[in-house]
């Protein structure tokens, strides 16, 4: 691979740094609740924009720095990582196409997959039951998407990120 | 997963990787060290006079209850021996502080800066000046990580001050709440008892206040009381935490190096 083809890398890492940052980020009680899954939602882009570059791998490892930022079962949210970058690379060419609203619908199942394979796990290893709230990660990630979205392209053309 | 799960193998793993992780846990807590700094070099003169006069009230207040503490504790003592049973040794405690970072909100996990290096320990109980916070479920190079007495996964055994009941109380997920699930309709129980640390279980040292009992509900019918309780410790407001250690813990802790000792004066 030739290093042209390459470049931009650390565009990728810095939002990946910011998404960590924003969740762990201290917000008020109600918002806690509605804090979107900024890591999968970031990763989701990149699969989205650069299938070739950012894949299964990467989620994983993005996954596991996750679990380890926040004090999960190590593994459990790179799983879910893994199988949503998996997913949207299968589907990447069909949802470039899609008009916005549409892309954050498909965003939205996704991401509520995630969350049933983080509600699995939890169940699994015995944790408590969580309440309806649960839910809500993958709306606001969905209302967010298309702001993320043009925020990215845009970077990435500016930076021209290949 | 289940490896890190059903036992300690994956510890180093995720060590290595909570050092990776730890400038974005710096980053994000500088805008709150950024605040606090602010307000404590923009505190006029007159509040900082006001401060130290209360202070030094509080501080005189104190030495004339540890006064009688001292007087307590050798008659205390005297009243061990009479019955036999072993001198309690006094506990060993750090100052630790807060990482303000929020992680699960299904969860009630804390993050303080004291590690592995300052002799921090699996299980060890963390206190605030008002109560049991708390135990490390997690420590590694760069955080450690606490389960609090609120969270849905944490029980801490626990007995009436007044008349040495003893029973267990699970967190509620609520952060001003825990329950005690265990207690049958009969129970002499009431609104006000001071719940503290029984000792059993070998985590939480006892003595220690836990909750007061705030509701006591009888079911007819049901075989356990609804009983609920609020921590007597300032869960989500506390920043200074205090890191305790107790019985053979401190023998270990003595052997630890001396960066332990080094971390103690400062804080002193």
């Amino acid at each position: 691979m030739k290093i042209s083809s390459h470049q931009g890398g650390w565009l990728i890492l810095l939002s990946f740094i910011v998404a960590f940052m924003l969740t762990v980020i201290p917000l008020p009680e109600m918002l806690q609740y509605i804090r979107p899954e900024w890591s999968a939602l970031v990763l989701l882009y990149w699969c989205m924009a650069l299938p070739g570059r950012i894949g299964v791998g990467i989620g994983w490892a993005v996954g596991l720095l996750l679990d380890v930022l926040t004090g999960t079962l190590l593994g459990q949210h790179a799983l879910g990582m893994t199988v949503i970058a998996y997913l949207i690379i299968n589907l990447h060419q069909r949802i470039r196409i899609f008009p916005l609203w549409q892309q954050a619908i498909i965003i939205w199942m996704i991401l509520n997959l995630y969350q049933i394979l983080l509600l699995w796990f939890d169940g699994i290893t015995g944790q408590p039951p969580k309440g309806l709230q649960f839910w809500l990660p993958p709306i606001s990630g969905m209302i967010l998407w298309p702001i993320i979205f043009i925020l990215l392209r845009h970077l990435r053309r500016q930076f021209k990120v290949q | 997963m289940t490896l890190d799960h059903r036992q300690k193998h994956m510890q180093h793993v995720r060590a290595a990787l909570s050092l990776l992780i730890a400038p974005i846990e710096l980053l994000v807590d500088i805008p709150n060290d950024l605040g606090r700094w602010v307000s404590e070099s923009l505190s006029t003169r007159q509040t900082l006079l006001e401060e130290n006069t209360r202070l030094h009230s509080q501080n005189l207040l104190m030495q004339a209850r540890s006064l009688k503490n001292a007087d307590l504790e050798a008659e205390n003592q005297r009243l061990r021996e009479l019955l036999g049973s072993s001198l309690k040794v006094a506990d060993r405690v750090l100052i630790a502080e807060l990482i303000k970072v929020d992680l699960d909100p299904f969860k009630h996990l804390i993050r303080i800066n004291k590690t592995q290096e300052h002799g921090v320990y699996l299980d060890q109980p963390l206190l605030d000046a008002d109560g049991v916070m708390g135990q490390v479920i997690e420590t590694v190079p760069a955080h450690t990580t606490v389960r609090l007495i609120t969270d849905p996964g944490h029980s801490i055994p626990i007995q009436v001050s007044r008349n040495g009941l003893r029973t267990i109380a699970t967190g509620s997920g609520k952060i001003n709440q825990i329950n005690l699930p265990y207690l049958p309709n009969n129970t002499d129980i009431k609104q006000g008892d001071l719940l503290v640390t029984s000792g059993l279980g070998g985590v939480y040292p006892p003595g220690y206040p836990v909750a007061y009992v705030t509701e006591v509900k009888y079911i007819e019918g049901d075989e356990f009381a609804q009983i609920k309780a609020e921590p007597t410790a300032h869960l989500n407001r506390s920043r200074e935490v205090l890191l305790v250690w107790s019985g053979e813990h401190i023998k270990k802790l003595q052997q630890t190096t001396k960066t332990t000792k080094e971390a103690d004066n400062e804080n002193q």
